[in-house]
C-alpha cells in the first residue's frame, strides 16, 4: 500500500506536469476543444484578493454542503422508531460507515469516538464528488487540493491522537519507526521509511489520489462532452458520426463518475479508519 | 466554447507545479466552512439522533423478545395450573360419586329399617285393638247374658207352673245356652 501510494504520487505529478504542458501547448486555435487546468481555478465573484474570495468553485462546494445538510437535517428531524423509505436510506448509508469501515476494521469498542470523523469524511467527500456529474454545477470541488488536504489533515490528527492514546507520545514513536520483531540494523533503514511513510506519504497519498481522481475525472468527461458537441455543430461530414461514439464515451463516464465519487469516499473513509487501526495496535 | 458554457465565470488565474497542491488561503476558509459545517451535522444531530433510534430500536425488540418469552411462561404455568385443576376436579368428582353412592345405599337401608319397623307397629296396633274389642265384646255378652237370665227367672217365676214338663224342658234350655256361652267365652 506505501510503495504503490508513493509511486502513486510520483506518476500523479507527471502526468499533471504533462498535462499542463499539453494544455499550454494546444493554445487558442479554435478547433477542437481541449480542458485546460484553468476550469479548476474559476474567476473569483466576490472578495476578489481577500481570504474571503469567492469563486464558482466555492459556489458548487456550498451548494453541495447545504444540499447535505438539508438533506440530512430533514430526513434526522423526521427520523421515527419504523423507518421511511428516506430514513432507511439515510440509515443504510450511516450503517455502512459504521459497521462495514468503523467497525469491521476497528472494532466495535475502538471504533466508537471515531465514527463522527469517518462518517463525516464519506458523506462530505461523497457530496463534493457528486457535483461533478450533476447539471450546471460541473464540478467536483474536492479537484482541487484544499478539501482533500484539509480531509488528509483532519485524518492525520485523528491516527496522530489515537497512536498517541494508545501507547502515550513516546510509546506511538517508538512502536511505529522500530516496529518489534525486526533485527536491530534494520533499524538504520526502516526508521527513516517509516518516518516517512506514516508522516508524509500518508495525508499526501490520501490528499493526491482524491484530488486526482476527481481531477482527472472531470478532465475526462470535459474532453467528451467537448469533442461531442465539436464533432456535431462544427465537424464536417463523416466526421459528425464519430460524435455519437464520444457521447456515448462521456455517458458511460458520467456513470464511471458516479460509481468514482462513491468509491473515493469509500477509500478514503477506509484508508483512515485503517491508519487509526495501525496506530491502535502494537507493532 | 465548451469553457463558455461551462464555466461561466471565466478562468482565473491557474497555478504551476508545488502551488497545485498548495491549496489559497480563501480555499482553505471557504473548505473549513463546508466541512466544519457537514461535521457539525453529524456529530452534533444526525449521529446521536439514529445512535438513540438504533439503541431504542433495540431495545424494543429485545423487550419484545423477552415479553414473548414471559408470556410463553406464564401461558406454560397456566396449562400446569389447569392440568392440575382438572385432575383434582375430577378426583373430586369421583369422590363425591361414591360418597353418594354410600350415601344412596344408606338411605335404602334406613328407609327398609324404617319400613319394617311401622309394619311391626301397624301389626301390633292391630292385634292391640283386636284384643280390645274383643274384651269389649266379652264384657257386653257377660252384660248381656246377666240381662238375658233375669229376664227369663222373671219370665220363669212370672208363668204360672202349669206345665211341668215344659219347666223342664225352659230350664234345661237356659242351661245349655248358659253352657253354650261360657264355653264360648273360654
Amino acid at each position: 500500500m506505501r510503495a504503490a501510494g508513493s509511486a502513486y504520487l510520483g506518476e500523479c505529478a507527471l502526468i499533471t506536469a504533462a498535462t499542463n504542458h499539453l494544455l499550454a501547448a494546444s493554445g487558442e486555435d479554435g478547433g477542437f476543444p481541449i480542458p485546460s487546468m484553468g476550469e479548476f481555478f474559476p474567476a473569483p465573484i466576490f472578495f476578489e484578493g481577500t481570504v474571503f474570495e469567492f469563486n464558482r468553485m466555492t459556489l458548487v462546494r456550498l451548494v453541495a454542503t447545504a444540499a447535505l445538510v438539508a438533506i440530512f437535517w430533514v430526513v434526522t428531524n423526521r427520523a421515527r422508531l419504523v423507518p421511511g423509505r428516506a430514513q432507511n436510506i439515510a440509515e443504510m448509508g450511516l450503517d455502512f460507515v459504521r459497521v462495514n469501515i468503523a467497525e469491521e476494521i476497528l472494532g466495535k469498542q475502538h471504533a466508537r469516538p471515531f465514527i463522527p470523523l469517518l462518517t463525516t469524511m464519506f458523506f462530505a467527500i461523497f457530496a463534493l464528488n457528486i457535483t461533478g456529474v450533476i447539471p450546471f454545477l460541473n464540478i467536483a470541488s474536492t479537484s482541487v487540493v484544499a478539501v482533500p488536504l484539509l480531509l488528509a489533515v483532519a485524518s492525520f490528527v485523528a491516527f496522530i491522537y489515537a497512536g498517541i492514546k494508545a501507547h502515550g507520545a513516546f510509546g506511538y514513536l517508538r512502536t511505529t519507526l522500530f516496529p518489534s520483531g525486526v533485527p536491530w540494523p534494520i533499524y538504520i533503514i526502516l526508521a527513516p521509511i517509516e518516518l516517512l511513510s506514516t508522516f508524509v506519504l500518508r495525508p499526501a497519498t490520501l490528499t493526491i489520489r482524491l484530488m486526482a481522481n476527481m481531477l482527472a475525472g472531470h478532465l475526462l468527461l470535459v474532453l467528451f462532452f467537448g469533442m461531442t458537441h465539436w464533432l456535431f455543430l462544427e465537424a464536417g461530414g463523416a466526421l459528425k458520426g464519430v460524435g455519437v461514439i464520444t457521447l456515448g464515451a462521456a455517458i458511460a463516464f458520467t456513470v464511471f463518475e458516479i460509481f468514482i465519487s462513491a468509491l473515493q469516499a469509500y477509500i478514503f473513509t477506509l484508508l483512515t479508519a485503517v491508519y487509526i487501526n495501525l496506530s491502535q495496535e502494537a507493532h | 466554447m465548451i469553457k463558455a458554457t461551462v464555466i461561466a465565470a471565466g478562468e482565473g488565474e491557474v497555478p504551476t507545479g508545488i502551488w497545485l497542491f498548495i491549496p489559497p488561503d480563501y480555499d482553505i476558509l471557504w473548505s473549513a466552512v463546508a466541512l466544519v459545517a457537514i461535521a457539525l451535522l453529524f456529530w452534533k444531530k444526525v449521529l446521536p439522533t439514529f445512535t438513540k433510534i438504533l439503541d431504542e430500536r433495540t431495545e424494543l425488540i429485545q423487550g419484545g423478545i423477552a415479553k414473548a418469552e414471559s408470556a410463553q411462561a406464564e401461558a406454560q404455568e397456566a396449562l400446569a395450573e389447569y392440568t392440575r385443576q382438572l385432575a383434582e376436579a375430577r378426583a373430586e368428582a369421583g369422590r363425591i360419586r361414591e360418597a353418594a353412592r354410600a350415601e344412596g345405599s344408606a338411605i335404602v337401608a334406613e328407609l327398609r329399617t324404617k319400613a319394617s319397623e311401622d309394619a311391626a307397629r301397624i301389626l301390633e296396633n292391630a292385634q292391640r285393638q283386636i284384643e280390645a274389642e274383643r274384651q269389649q265384646a266379652s264384657q257386653s255378652l257377660r252384660t248381656e247374658v246377666g240381662a238375658l237370665a233375669t229376664d227369663l227367672a222373671s219370665r220363669i217365676v212370672g208363668e204360672s207352673l202349669a206345665d211341668s214338663a215344659r219347666q223342664s224342658r225352659v230350664i234345661d234350655r237356659f242351661l245349655d245356652e248358659l253352657e253354650a256361652s261360657t264355653a264360648d267365652q273360654r
